[in-house]
């Protein structure tokens, strides 16, 4: 029973699309649950400690380790230049160093590590070693970067029609630009890895990771042996977001080269500080934009310029920076469309994955043009965003070339402008901002359209392992890790439901690349698709065999077995138990297991064009929000959120509604409350959750609405007909920002637009509204200022 | 001659010899008792992941259960309490608690690294309070921090454990529990040594002054809610530590006709009540203040020794004209609170001494006081600016005002030149667009990760305009906070 109500999407089926709760909900009530950190410690573990730079930029010019060497309880002490092979843990392209060699290049860049009997006598030794730099000049913004043209990888470009033409030719034309910023993962379990030396020089690695093969590979680089000599195991992660995507590799290969050498066991645990000063964080955006559009709002043509803070190394930015590209369209139709994308080295952490991808700020880049124009025109946002709506049949094809077969957005406006009596609100809180007083509000509605598919066509791959025991009890095994988002009870769910037996029946075990290899992270929101999709293959094909065994054992038509509660049935005659049957399969030597794989059908793309199918469909869902502002400290309330989501046919809806419900607070607070901040040398200031506000549970909006659309269903196959959710709903959050951003209009002219950056902080908000209160009174005192100018 | 720690680790006693005082709770948990339940997030009292509970009796014998953060709690503070941790929920037979039991139904784990936390504030609350509202749930939980779930299952969770019973085996063990840590604590201060440290946790205010006198270097611990993290973030090695946590008669509040008397060593959950009732705004200020956990541990006069200029209990303590009770040796003294900031982080204690009382006059009639905390997020979060304005208003004239800022100084401070410009004026747009412009005169704010120095000026600013509309026309709403409920 939970505290408010969950539709089932599947009457007929038992496991799957019911809203049962996560496997670990008990393990998490009772501290059962193990994380990487609470693995029972080997009797000689070692703890390791990173010492960081705290320069963003600078020759090193001496290194002294030898005291650290000396200190009390210290077995190990490695620099760039003890290293026995590889000094790069990039995923894609090489340039993340484990170890800084002779020039550091932000502020947080590992220069050692130490490896001593306890965390303490590791800190201590690691606080002894002198380190000369000779500072150098960094770079550290993105206007810094645009200016010298500095980039990490080369600018794209994505184009379609003639924007050029549309814009000169557009009755309206307006320009501007604004920033995003960054966010920190901010997972509650920080980096973490233990690795444990094995026989023949192997190393086990125990990492919180949602990559697992990955720091395999990277790891056996680093040590200099061959990827089957290092396996790595995730049973869970304390949150992962995408922060635990690349990152970890770093984190398990410091801890493991010390394991080598040392030949004892290494933990390596970062502290709240160190995590978010040494790992990558949301890439901050700069964006650009030349609007043209008609008098009722519609665009005719929209050039961007969309420029992103990498840091010092390729990492994924480029997917990244793609994903932006591809989400720069969020749900709407641009006849004529540029999008210039640069991707700028700076020196600052390597910035990574997060949830979204680079798609939240492709989306705010359009939502923010959508709020202009309505400014501008006078209209009511709402109706412009509608307005430039992907059609069904015509005005429907990205600006990539993919045509939106699956639209289901008009649908999700008409349901959510009826059940969030937008209309009347939208009038309501206009007349509550007329009375002029000092609290304002504010209301915005905005709709998500989220590509599913890894961009990186290759990426979208997955096994899974499917042993059934001859005593029917299932155990199973996937590429995918678990990091609360709940895919190892969806995928599990899946594999109960096509044996027809109980979900207790399936056994879940730790991810492990000794069992399913070379797989893709966890990430993309494409969990359950691809790991879904591979365990129902492998259990298909057992059951496939089993049935045919049922055939010729029983004497009865393969089309009419089937399994369901347990047992194993002949259309409605039961022939014997689930257990019973894999027993005598096995007598009769019957394959039990089966390794089972999955590659989404349909995808491709042009490498260079960007053009081509990148997705295999689409997750839509949309959100209205209301907030209260007051105008003299810039405070503000969420009151009021609706939000439908589709999930196609939920696997399981009450994770999905927890996916959802998430998210969207997750978006809320990069939109809003969190912000990174850096020194004008390059040190981030906020590195601690006393500094790093994410939401709390006040923050929550007071009137939280949330529904998952009961008639979704996917156009695609995609496994069940779900959809992915992971990422999705994070974007719902942009009604928040835009209903700030409506409030802060409520003190400007009409007809006028004020820049809003996000995060929309109070003090960002209050200074806003400061900007529109000057605009009412702007003429006079620009004339105000020549005379004193005279 | 080093005693060992005694205290009740759930149901099981354990005494703990030669501890280092600088080991947390949370390090203690998972890494001796091999109890890794409860986990580290951030080893600053700021996410709530390491949330335990510590039972004590109270006057009345009766267990008192109070959530804390194991993670800047030193271990010597658990003597004579009852420490309970996720693990020790289960009924025998398995049964979950009702918090458990709740946050299953309601889907309130995802990744399940927030969640024994959680489940410790829960059961905490569920001991505490009977079916508290929405907002004081949320008031409850505002020091634990969940990324995954966005807390809506979370607070379900806590409306739906009342529903499952109101029992369990700690209530049902309540008696035995008193007298077995009355039997633990014993008397006299307790010394432990470990590491070559000491800690020190006498009874009495005259201990308290002795030790202090014979030991003028140690280290002052309170609640150690800024103290933890000197040794967590900073890594500094506290030789010395005096504690005053178990000093009853620093932990009492007395309600006189005049003065509210409070003891130095009482804590921010004790005083917020009284403060609270007689004056509701620093009430309201209060319940900002942190989070329940820190409350629970963290004391008023810790916060005033600490001269932090964000600290947010002085700027309204100033206005309110507070007086500290300072005790060195046999000798007391008595100093008005504002004398008692000299610089950043620098305070009027000489070697030795300490905060013994801190004497707030209790409201009276003609006066108003107005409280505002402006921070990044509303709760759980430090001032970026903090305002108090204390004003006697008679005949639309400000007979007197005293205004205390957090925020726009080295320490938090009275702004003098600004009160004397509305001194004798009458309350209006006028006066107080002066009064604005001294203000700007007056302070020079900085800029940090926190806000601005123009964002802090303008809205100390807007906040004593703020305080005008609210003592003049007090119909109109003014306050996010108070109207959401009412607005939405
Ligand atoms: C997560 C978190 C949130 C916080 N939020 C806030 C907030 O919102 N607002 C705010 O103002 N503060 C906040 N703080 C800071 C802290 O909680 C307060 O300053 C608290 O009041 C300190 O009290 P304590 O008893 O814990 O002091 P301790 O840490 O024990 O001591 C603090 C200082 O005071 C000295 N001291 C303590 N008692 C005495 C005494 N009787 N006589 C002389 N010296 C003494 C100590 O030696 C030390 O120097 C926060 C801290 C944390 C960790
Ligand atoms: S670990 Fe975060 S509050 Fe203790
Ligand atoms: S469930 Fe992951 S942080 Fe709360």
């Amino acid at each position: 029973m939970s505290g408010r109500d969950l539709p089932s999407f599947d009457n007929d089926s038992r496991a799957v699309h019911q809203p049962l709760p996560h496997d670990s909900a008990h393990k998490h009530v009772t501290g059962e649950a193990v994380y990487t950190d609470d693995i029972p410690e080997p009797r000689n573990l070692l703890h390791a400690y990173v010492r960081l730079s705290d320069v963003a930029h600078a020759r090193i010019t001496r290194m002294d380790v030898s005291a650290s060497r000396r200190a009390p309880g210290v077995a190990a002490v490695m620099t760039a230049a003890d290293l026995p092979a590889s000094n790069d843990v990039g995923p894609v392209f090489a340039g993340d160093q484990v170890f800084a060699d002779d020039t550091i290049n932000y502020w947080g860049q590992a220069l050692f590590a130490v490896a001593a009997e306890s965390p303490d006598a590791a800190w201590e030794a690691a606080s002894l070693a002198e380190v000369d730099y000779q500072e150098l000049e960094p770079v550290l913004t993105i206007d810094q970067a645009l200016e010298t043209e500095s980039m990490v990888l080369a600018s794209r470009t994505l184009d379609r029609g003639d924007p050029d033409a549309a814009l000169t030719a557009a009755s309206h034309r307006l320009d501007g630009e604004f920033a995003i910023g960054g966010q920190d993962h901010f997972y509650l379990e920080g980096q973490v890895a233990m690795a444990v030396p094995q026989e023949d020089g192997d190393m086990l690695v125990y990492s919180s990771t949602q990559h697992p093969s990955e720091v395999q590979h990277l790891v056996a680089g680093v040590l200099g042996i061959a990827d089957h000599g290092v396996v790595v195991e995730t049973r869970r992660m304390g949150g992962g977001f995408g922060g635990k995507e690349t990152q970890p590799a770093h984190i398990a290969a410091v801890a493991a080269v010390l394991a080598q050498r040392t030949g004892r066991p290494v933990k390596l645990r970062l502290d709240r500080d160190d995590d978010m000063v040494m790992t990558g964080k949301r890439h901050d955006f700069k964006v650009r934009y030349d609007v043209g559009f008609d008098d009722d709002g519609r665009i005719q043509g929209v050039d961007f310029m969309l420029a992103s803070r990498c840091g010092i190394s390729a990492d994924l930015s480029g997917a990244v920076n793609d994903r932006a590209m591809y989400h720069a369209d969020n749900a709407y139709y641009l006849p004529n469309v540029r999008i210039v994308s640069h991707r700028c080295y700076t020196n600052t952490v390597s910035n990574t994955a997060f949830r979204g991808f680079g798609g939240p700020q492709g989306m705010m880049a359009i939502e923010y043009v959508m709020d202009e124009i309505a400014r501008h025109l006078g209209l009511d946002a709402h109706e412009v965003r509608r307005r430039n709506l992907y059609g069904t049949d015509d005005r429907n094809e990205t600006p990539y070339g993919q045509v939106v077969e699956d639209n289901i957005l008009p649908q999700l406006y008409d349901e959510l402008d009826a059940s969030s009596d937008y209309a009347a609100r939208r009038r309501a809180v206009d007349a509550f901002n007329r009375e002029g007083g000092t609290l304002r509000k504010g209301l915005a509605v905005t709709p998500v359209k989220f590509g599913i598919s890894f961009t990186t066509t290759h990426l979208n791959q997955a096994g899974a392992l499917v042993l059934v025991y001859t005593d029917g009890s299932i155990q199973l095994n996937h590429g995918g890790t678990e990091m609360g988002q709940g895919l190892y009870v969806k995928v599990a769910q899946i594999v109960a439901e096509e044996f027809g037996v109980d979900l207790e029946r399936v056994r879940i075990t730790a991810t492990t690349t000794g069992k399913v290899p070379n797989t893709s992270a966890t990430a993309a929101s494409s969990g359950s698709d691809l790991n879904g999709a591979a365990a129902q293959n492998a259990a298909r094909t057992i059951k496939a065999r089993l049935t045919r065994f049922v055939h010729e054992h029983w004497n009865v038509p393969e089309d009419s077995v089937h399994f369901r509660d347990g047992q194993v049935l002949a259309d409605d005659l039961t022939l014997c138990s689930f257990p019973e049957l894999c027993k005598q399969a096995h007598l009769a030597r019957i394959q039990l297991s089966e390794a089972g794989f999955y590659a989404t059908p349909k995808i491709h793309v042009d490498k260079d064009t960007l053009k081509g199918r990148p997705f295999y469909y689409f997750a839509y869902g949309i959100a209205c929000a209301e907030v209260l502002v007051d105008s003299l400290t810039g405070e503000y309330r969420v009151l009021r959120t609706d939000i439908l989501h589709d999930c196609g046919r939920s696997l399981n809806p009450a994770v999905d509604m927890g996916q959802v419900e998430g998210g969207f607070v997750q978006g809320m607070g990069w939109l809003t409350t969190e912000e990174l901040s850096w020194t004008d040398k390059g040190r981030l200031t906020t590195h601690a959750p006393s500094t790093y506000k994410i939401p709390a549970a006040s923050d929550m909006p007071v009137d939280f609405r949330v529904r998952l659309l009961e008639s979704g269903y996917n156009q695609e196959k995609a496994v069940r007909r779900s959809k992915a959710v992971g990422e999705p709903p994070l974007m719902l959050a942009m009604c928040v920002y835009h209903a700030l951003k409506d409030a802060v209009n409520s003190v400007a002219p009409p007809r006028t637009r004020v820049r809003l950056d996000a995060p929309a902080t109070p003090e960002r908000v209050l200074l806003a509204m400061e900007a529109a209160r000057r605009l009412h009174t702007g003429a006079a005192a620009a004339e105000a200022l020549e005379e004193v100018d005279e | 001659m080093s005693e060992p720690v005694r205290f009740l680790l759930g149901f099981e006693e354990r005494e703990v010899h030669d501890a280092d005082p600088n080991m947390t709770v949370l390090q203690w948990l998972r890494t001796r008792a091999h109890q890794p339940g409860t986990k580290e997030g951030c080893a600053e009292g700021d996410c709530g992941a390491c949330t335990v509970v510590l039972a004590e009796p109270d006057d009345d014998g009766r267990l008192r259960y109070r959530a804390v953060n194991a993670c800047i709690l030193f271990l010597p503070a658990v003597h004579g309490k009852q420490l309970i941790a996720v693990e020790h929920l289960r009924e025998d037979d398995g049964t979950l608690h009702p918090a458990q039991q709740a946050m299953v139904d309601c889907h309130g784990s995802q990744c399940g690294f927030c969640t024994p936390g959680f489940v410790m504030s829960l059961f905490a609350l569920f001991h505490n309070e009977d079916r508290p509202d929405r907002q004081r749930i949320q008031d409850v939980l505002a020091g634990n921090l969940c990324r995954c779930t966005g807390y809506r299952p979370i607070i379900d969770a806590a409306q739906r454990m009342y529903e499952l019973g109101r029992g369990d085996r700690f209530a049902s063990a309540e008696t035995d529990t008193a007298r077995r840590l009355d039997a633990l604590r014993g008397d006299g201060t307790l010394a432990v040594s470990g590491s070559g440290r000491a800690y020190y946790a006498p009874r009495t205010v005259d201990a308290l002054a002795d030790l202090l006198a014979d030991l003028p270097d140690a280290t002052i611990v309170a609640g150690g809610t800024d103290v933890g993290l000197w040794v967590t973030k900073q890594h500094r090695r506290l030789e010395t530590l005096v504690a005053t946590g178990e000093v009853a008669e620093m932990k009492t509040i007395v309600e006189g006709p005049e003065v509210i008397d409070i003891g130095g060593a009482a804590t921010h959950s004790d005083a917020m009540d009284v403060l609270g009732r007689h004056y509701p705004d620093f009430g309201e200020l209060l319940r900002r203040f942190a989070s329940v956990q820190i409350r629970n541990s963290g004391t008023l006069g810790g916060n005033i020794a600490n001269a932090s200029p964000i600290g947010d209990s002085m700027p309204v303590l100033i206005t309110l004209d507070t007086e500290l009770v300072l005790r060195r040796g046999r000798e007391q003294r008595t100093l008005p609170m504002d004398q008692f900031f000299l610089d950043y982080r620098r305070t009027a204690l000489q070697p030795g001494e300490f905060v013994e009382r801190i004497r707030v006059p209790v409201a009276s009639g003609d006066w108003q006081l107005r409280c505002y905390k402006l921070s990044k997020r509303f709760d759980q979060d430090i001032s970026a600016v903090c305002a108090a304005f204390n004003l006697r208003l008679a005949d639309g004239v400000v007979q007197d005002i005293r205004i205390g800022f957090g925020g726009m100084a080295a320490v938090p401070v009275r702004a003098r030149q600004t009160e004397e410009v509305l001194r004798g004026q009458p309350w209006s747009d006028d006066t107080v667009a002066a009064a604005e412009r001294a203000l700007e005169a007056e302070f020079s704010p900085l800029t940090d990760m926190r806000a601005s120095a123009g964002y802090r000026m303008l809205s100390a600013r807007n906040l004593l305009r703020k305080c005008y509309l609210e003592t003049t026309n007090s119909s109109a709403p003014t306050r996010v906070l108070e109207h959401e409920e009412a607005l939405v």
